[in-house]
């Protein structure tokens, strides 16, 4: 009886919330899908100099949203923003906001380490631990509190395997990280950031200090990444971003000139110096 | 026109490779001499000190006779001395270090004492003798003891400590940081288990080269009233003690020229304590290198 009451009650619950969510669903739909990023009159200062200015910019969830951009023109920036990342610079001002599933992610509520969990990164330079290469994939979740070996076993081999690595080193988990090659090293840095099962992954140039077989890897990584996860990637190849987005936004001088569906933004840019930059005339 | 003359280049090389050479030759005088002193100095000590030097030296009390001298109490107190000071010194020097590097805002006042630490690493040791007497000996009352003598040691290398584990975490690539901020690591997890392992050499290197330093001063422990000689080991953190530096001075002062050699002999096991301490750090230092 009492079980029944209560498997009653839970329905009612279910059926409430999905009723709620339909109706976010048709609200949200004339705006497209569903953002993890709503970036409103973004404004970053280094010190006196304003590095981005009045950026607004909404991130789909689990697209590949590249950026794109000369260099100094603030995507590296704008992308350590959406981590905080960028605060790692002590003199960093900010001004707007910018919404993570819908939490402004500058409030006191939430900590700068849950937003960093929920949103990983892959820098541009491989950047292991000087450990092995299970003790790299198995920080995060150390550091997250998961003791047990053999959970953590489990963890590095699935990341190891989502990052497609784990054929070429589930022999030599020992080993020293550092023995890998330039694009073995970047691929443990994408398995070290999923092993904390982020939504977001940001990735700063990854490919730019690889060879072209170990970028290719890369790639294609990202293409099945972006199944389970949102991707913001910035790069200085636009073959790259044309290749592997979904959207692509051009920036130029800390101003977000261009935000548009990758193939629209490379075949019919609506902005001139957006049509200056893809077509190789600066930058 | 602009650019470079071939001509005179041509000209002026044959002085700069003179130069070149003459320097060459001024720097390795310059070593030369150094190690020259060295070997007179180790010569002197090893001719005159040897004949003493044996297990009957190392274990035996100070006494009247030159013979039945040794420097036991002076090599316990010495080892008793490193006990107290390597902790003392080791967790408020690394945790100044921590703070500052890490932990500080980087604005005038952290600038302002960084300055006076490296200023401390240098003020004579007598004037940490003086501190010493004046806090721990008369307004703590300790007294006279190993722990008020340790205590005084412990801030004579603390600057010392300070800077060298400040070099060692600064030395930590910031790439590594950036990773385990990046994944959500806070500030005390990112300097356990990533500034730290990669700073261990470098700050356990600083620390035994400064307790190395502690070992072999003799002048503080003076002001702090180290025993001249002592017939008893110290039992307690508040007992009488005595160094091997200490010994080594009191015997030098006396007019026998037997006493010379005992002093020889004394300053033989300090040397070997050194040496031996200097091996560990070279031991750690290659052993936990890590490389980027």
């Amino acid at each position: 009886m009492n079980t029944l009451m209560k498997q009653k009650k839970v329905d009612n619950k279910t059926s409430v919330k999905t009723d709620k969510k339909e109706i976010k669903h048709t609200k949200s739909e004339a705006a497209m899908d569903k953002n993890v990023f709503e970036v409103n009159n973004l404004n970053l200062w280094y010190g006196n100099d304003q590095a981005l200015y009045e950026i607004n910019m909404n991130v789909p969830q689990n697209k590949v949203t590249a950026i794109i951009g000369p260099s100094g023109c603030g995507k590296s920036t704008y992308l350590k923003t959406l981590n905080r990342m960028v605060e790692m610079v002590p003199i960093v001002k900010t001004s707007g906001s910018i919404k993570y599933n819908g939490e402004d992610i500058f409030s006191d509520k939430h900590s700068v380490e849950g937003l960093r969990t929920k949103v990983g990164m892959v820098f541009q330079k491989p950047n292991p631990f000087p450990k092995s290469i299970y003790d790299n994939i198995a920080y995060g979740p150390r550091i997250h509190g998961v003791k047990k070996k053999a959970v953590l076993d489990q963890i590095v081999e699935k990341s190891l395997r989502d990052a497609a690595i784990w054929d070429e080193v589930k022999d030599r988990l020992n080993e020293n990280a550092f023995g890998l090659s330039g694009g073995q090293q970047q691929r443990i840095c994408i398995a070290r950031a999923l092993a904390i099962e982020p939504d977001v992954i940001l990735m700063d140039e990854p490919t730019s200090a690889l060879d072209p077989i170990s970028t290719l890897k890369v790639e294609e990584l990202v293409q099945e990444l972006k199944k389970k996860y949102s991707i913001i990637i910035v790069t200085h190849n636009m073959q790259q971003a044309a290749r592997i987005s979904d959207k692509t936004a051009f920036f130029l001088n800390g101003e977000l000139i261009e935000f548009a569906e990758t193939d629209k933004l490379f075949s019919n840019p609506s902005d001139k110096r957006t049509e200056d930059y893809i077509s190789g005339r600066f930058g | 026109m602009l650019g470079i003359d071939q001509k005179n280049i041509l000209k002026r090389i044959r002085g700069r490779v003179l130069l070149n050479n003459v320097l060459k030759g001024l720097f390795f005088a310059s070593t030369t001499i150094g190690l020259i002193f060295l070997a007179l100095l180790l010569y002197r000590i090893l001719t005159q000190g040897i004949g003493y030097l044996n297990s009957g030296f190392i274990t035996s009390f100070p006494a009247p006779y030159p013979e039945e001298a040794g420097i036991f109490a002076g090599l316990i107190g010495s080892l008793l001395m490193i006990a107290i000071v390597a902790p003392v010194a080791i967790i408020l020097g690394v945790g100044t270090a921590i703070f500052l590097e890490e932990y500080a805002y980087k604005n005038r006042w952290t600038k302002f004492i960084q300055i006076n630490i490296q200023n401390l690493a240098g003020v004579p040791s007598i004037v940490y003798g003086l501190l010493g007497l004046t806090f721990f000996v008369y307004m703590l009352r300790l007294g006279y003891t190993l722990l008020a003598g340790g205590l005084t040691m412990s801030l004579l290398v603390l600057p010392v400590i300070v800077v060298a584990a400040q070099e060692a975490i600064r030395s930590v690539p910031s790439d590594i940081k950036e990773a385990s901020y990046g994944m959500g690591a806070s500030k005390w997890q990112t300097i356990r288990r990533v500034i730290l392992p990669a700073a261990l050499p470098g700050i356990l290197t600083g620390t035994i080269l400064a307790l190395s330093r502690a070992i072999g001063e003799t002048a503080p422990l003076i002001i702090v009233g180290a025993a001249t000689a002592l017939y008893t080991l110290p039992d307690s953190l508040l007992s009488k003690y005595t160094v091997m530096p200490i010994q080594i001075f009191n015997w030098t002062g006396r007019p026998q020229e037997e006493w010379q050699f005992v002093a020889a002999a004394g300053i033989l096991v300090l040397l070997i304590v050194l040496l031996f301490m200097n091996a560990i750090a070279v031991f750690i230092r290659n052993k936990f290198q890590k490389r980027y």
